[in-house]
This record gives C-alpha cells, structure tokens and sequence, in this order.
C-alpha cells in the first residue's frame, strides 16, 4: 500500500479472545487496519468472523484481549463514537413498512453531516425503487438498502458483514464500484464476505480465521505465503496427468517440451488464485485439527500461525 | 489491489464536531413522525389497538340499548343510557391498549426482527427512542378517543360534557395515565422471549385487568377482596377517573368510598408512573448481547 495513512490505526485487535460457555468461539486473533485500508476478514461459516465483527461494533462483549475502535473501547463507546461507524449487519428482517426514502432519510436524520439521501439511493442502484416500501423489494434490493443505511451517516470506518449476499453478478459489480468510492473518500472499511474474488478486488490485507483462530493475515497478495503462490504446471504423458510446482514456469515448459522434444499435451500454467490459496488454507487447518484430538496440542498451530503472521506484517510495514 | 497514490485516498470524510449531532427533542420528534406512519400502516396494530375500544363500544351500546337507563331517580327522571355508562370504560381501555399492549408487542416485535439491533449501530440516543414511543402513544391514543366520543356522541346520542371543569379532568386523567400506560409498555417489552409471543403474554394478562377493572363488568358488582386486588393496578383508577370526568356527578356514590377519590387515584397512578419510567430506563437494551 502507497496510501499515505495519516494517524494510527483505526482498529486494534490483540489477543482477541470470546467465549459462549464452555465453547470458545474466537481465542488469539490479533489485527489492525490502517486509516483508510480495506480490510478482509475471510473463513467458513462459523469460523468467528460475525462474533470478530460484533464485538468491534460493540454489540458484544469480549472475554479477552484488547481491542480500540476510533480510538475507543466498543464496550464503552458513546454516541459521538458511533456516528463516525457504519454498520451493515448480516441479518437484515426488519418489516419494512416505509419506503426506501423514507428510511434513509430519517437515519440520516441521526448523524451530524449525513449524506445527501437521494445520492445514496443512486449509489446503490434504488433510484426507481425510492418511494417502494422496503417489503415489497426483493432480497437483493433489501440488502442495498441496507448497505445505503451503512454509509448515509458519512461514517469513517464501516462494517460490512457479508454485504453482498443476494446480489445478481451485475449489482455486485455496481456494489464494487461504490465501495470503491468510498475507499477513493478515505473511508476505512472491514469486510466479511464468501466471495473470495470480492476480497481480492476490494481489499488491502486480510486475515484468514477458522475455528476461531487466525490461519493467516498479511497483504491480499501475500496471503499464504510466497509458497502457496508458486505457479502450477499440469500437463499429460501418455494417459497420466502431470501436475509440479514451478517457480520459473516459463524456463519449465521449455525444458519440458525439450524433453518430450514437442508441444506438450493438455498444458496448463496455473497462478493459484486467492481461493485456491484459501481452500488450501483451511482444508489443511481442518485436517490439522482432525489430527490433533487433544486441546493442548491444537493450541500449537494456533501460536506458530499468529507467529508467522507477525513476523509477516512485520516485514510490510 | 492496488491504490498507487490516489491522493485522494488519504483525505478522511471530516469528522464531523460532536455538538452538531441532533438533540434528543429533535430526535424524538423525528422518532414520532416516523412511528406514527408506521403504526397506521400495520393492520394488526390498527385493528387490536385502535379501533378496539370503538368497536367493543359499539358492540356494548347495541347489547343493551334496550335495558334502560342507569342511575335513574326513584321518580323515574335523570339517569343516563347504557351507552353513555360504558364510555368512560372504553375510554380507560383504549389508553391502556394505546400504551401497554401496542408498546409492549411493538418493542418486543422490533427486538426480535432485528429493529432495534440497527438502531443499536447508530447515534439514536435511548430517551429519544422512548420519547419516539411516548409520541406515537400520544397522537395515536388521542385520535383513537376522539373517534370514540364521535362514535358515542353522534351514533348514539351520548352526552359529553359540557364544562371546562370535568373536561380538564379528563385532560389530567388522560394525561397521567397515557404516561403509565407508556412507561409501563416499555418496561413490559423486555419480559416477552420473542416478538411472536408476545401477544401471547401481553393480551390475556391485560383482558383479565380489564374485567377486573371495572371496564366491562360495573367495579361495584365485584366481591371487595377482587375489588382491592384491583385496586392495585393502575387500570381501576383510570376507569374511575374518566367516570369521574364524564358520567354525572351523583355517580360519585356507586364509587368503593361514595367518592371519586382523586386523592389515592393520584398517589396509585403516581406510584406507577415513578416505577414504570425506573424500570423502562433500567432494564431497557437494545440487544441482548449475548442471546
């Protein structure tokens, strides 16, 4: 990143850790995320990235760790505190007796320099739908109205909690082009989302969490390691397909096609994309905690990742 | 992704002075408008909270408009029609419905749809929340009696008062017990799990107080001990008191004391009050964090 950040960051996480019960949702996760950065929290269903979310936006309490928000504690932020976030929740079920104008323009009505209600009708595509009660709207288009409630009151960190759920491909493109707005405005933003090519094309840096642990965190170009990236090449010899890892692909194909002295069959360089890189990530997480029934050596993989994570930051800044 | 020296990238939205955030009065005012349009859109709410106490009153009226008048003199002479006898009952109704059922289910309802967990994410500040509530309460409450006395007055003949004095009873009266009738509403809404059953726990509770109240059945007709039971609920001094406002005054003496006792009915109703708004603000979240 080349963005000059001015200030601290504008979200501290150390040692986060949260339980319900017995059953410990999120131990160790430590991040931050720079003033203005996009930022990436990924994992399966259940990995922690809602609690992660939650408890940053105050809505729940952490068992351990610390964790500043604009410079506040979410367990004690007040009420100028919370008009500078922005806040789309990943339920959405409100009855919607009101229109789409009218409920944008009375939570703008909340905020001390909200933005111009009918931009932010237009920025998330509801122009034709402004004077339509928000039920008679399909799930999709509830889900923008949600998205234009996150950002009427100007905030300067917003939360997305898997906002683009619902969307056809064209109004996630529409959704990327406002985020990148937003970014263009200097708004920080964390984002959760399934949608690994979404993470690439909107975030700085991410943080990879399943289990409740952090797998991996760093650049989105980095994540996993300069090992995960390494080019694949596949090709087939006789009735067997080929597949190696190769560094210098371009210097392997030619002395493979010297070797079998032609055009080898069915050859593929392949660059691992972020979802390759973050399947592979989580499979080998929960083969590794198949494989370590024990709770005091699960602890194990969770200290060298957070370590491998730091020494990786480290060397970003 | 990359952000190769966007200037503008590092130019943060102004943070706007915390003073410039809107006023709690403001606020509630915005709340109010905001609920009240709502409120007329849902046809539950309209239905079981709004046009109850007239249709109920319509219901009694017709029933026994043919058993004579009530309270008339041993000479045959004075007296007043069943219809104008059960309207200061209604009228104890519909303030109770206004406040305690319509709130109660209401915030019950926008707790577990996820409602009050958005407004949780933004700068509303809670007393302008309530005052939102107080206000719907208000404007709803007032438009469902002045639908009734019009019920009352032009379908069945019903004599309203005539002087300022027992029409600033019943401006007091109205007043104090829409406040219980709020403050109890919101202090209510925490007890129900979940929207859905919330009228479950809400409806019955408040149909058994009606009776007992002295809102259908005459108060008088009760057995004492039922009488002082009910004596320690808000609702029988609201029914006194609009009897108090709009029957005659020689039915002061079908009153427990012969009187209408505006002594204790202010001391109850006071007492509610003070516990209501103590128990709204103490016990009210927006989220149940952990849930």
């Amino acid at each position: 990143m080349i963005t000059t950040l001015s200030g601290g960051p504008v979200v501290t996480v150390e040692s986060l850790a949260k339980t319900y019960g017995s059953f410990t949702a999120l131990r160790d996760v430590s991040f931050d995320i720079a003033r203005g950065e996009t930022f990436a929290l990924l994992g399966p269903n259940g990995a922690g990235k809602s609690s992660t979310i939650e408890i940053l936006e105050g809505f729940r309490d952490r068992t351990g760790g610390r964790v500043s928000v604009l410079g506040s504690d979410p367990q004690k932020g007040d009420l100028d505190w919370r008009a500078r976030l922005g806040i789309v929740l990943q339920s959405t079920g409100e009855p919607g007796n009101v229109t789409v104008r009218e409920q944008l323009t009375h939570f703008a009505g909340m905020y001390p320099n909200p933005r111009r209600v009918d931009d932010v009708i237009e920025a998330v595509g509801l122009t034709d739908k402004a004077k339509t009660r928000i039920r008679a709207l399909s799930g999709g288009q509830r889900r923008r109205v949600d998205v234009a409630l996150g950002i009427v009151g100007r905030p300067e960190l917003l939360f997305l909690d898997e906002p683009t759920t619902g969307f056809d491909p064209e109004a996630r493109r529409q959704f990327w082009d406002l985020i990148r707005d937003l970014q263009a405005e200097g708004t920080s933003i964390l984002l959760t989302t399934h949608y690994l090519d979404e993470a690439a094309q909107l975030s700085d840096r991410a943080a990879v969490i399943a289990g409740g642990r952090m797998l991996a965190y760093g650049p989105i170009d980095s994540l996993g390691g300069e090992e995960a990236r390494i080019p694949k090449v596949r090709w087939r010899e006789g009735d067997r397909l080929h597949e190696e890892r190769a560094a210098e692909p371009a210097a392997f194909v030619s002395a493979l096609a010297a070797r079998l002295g032609g055009e080898p069959t069915a050859l593929e360089v392949v660059r691992p994309s972020l979802e390759d890189i973050y399947l592979e990530l989580v499979q080998t997480d929960e083969s590794a905690s198949a494989a370590t029934p024990s709770p005091d050596l699960a602890d194990l993989p969770a200290d060298t990742t957070s370590r491998a994570a730091a020494a990786q930051t480290g060397s970003r800044r | 992704m990359s952000t190769t020296a966007t200037p503008s990238r590092s130019a943060s939205p102004a943070p706007a002075a915390a003073s410039s955030r809107p006023g709690v009065l403001k606020l509630g005012a915005s709340r109010t408008a905001y609920e009240v349009r709502v409120y007329f859109r849902q046809a539950d709410s309209l239905f079981f909270t709004f046009l109850f106490p007239s249709v109920l009153f319509v219901i009694f009226a017709v029933a026994f408009g043919s058993s004579g008048n009530v309270g008339t003199a041993p000479d045959g002479t004075g007296g007043i029609s069943m219809a104008a006898y059960y309207l200061p009952g209604m009228a104890a109704a519909g303030v109770l419905l206004s406040g305690i059922q319509n709130l109660a289910v209401d915030i019950a309802t926008e707790r577990s749809d996820g409602t009050l967990k958005r407004l949780a994410g933004t700068p509303l500040p809670v007393p302008a929340y309530f005052l939102g509530k107080f206000g719907q309460v208000v404007v709803t409450s007032i438009l469902q009696l002045a639908l009734l006395f019009a019920v009352a007055a032009i379908g069945f003949g019903v004599e309203l008062p005539s002087d300022s004095e027992h029409w600033l009873r019943f401006a007091g009266i109205y007043a104090v017990g829409i406040a219980v009738s709020t403050a109890l509403g919101i202090a209510l809404s925490g007890l129900p799990r979940s929207g859905k059953s919330a009228s479950a726990v809400i409806v019955p509770v408040l149909l058994v107080l009606q009776f007992l109240s002295g809102v259908y059945i005459q108060f008088s007709v009760l057995p004492e001990w039922l009488q002082n039971f009910a004596s320690i609920f808000p609702l029988k001094w609201i029914a006194q008191g609009m009897r108090s406002a709009l029957l005659p005054e020689t039915f002061a003496a079908g009153e427990p004391g012969g009187t209408w006792d505006f002594g204790m009915m202010g001391l109850v109703l006071g007492v509610w009050l003070v516990a209501g708004i103590t128990l709204s603000l103490w016990t009210f979240r927006w989220n149940r964090k952990d849930a």
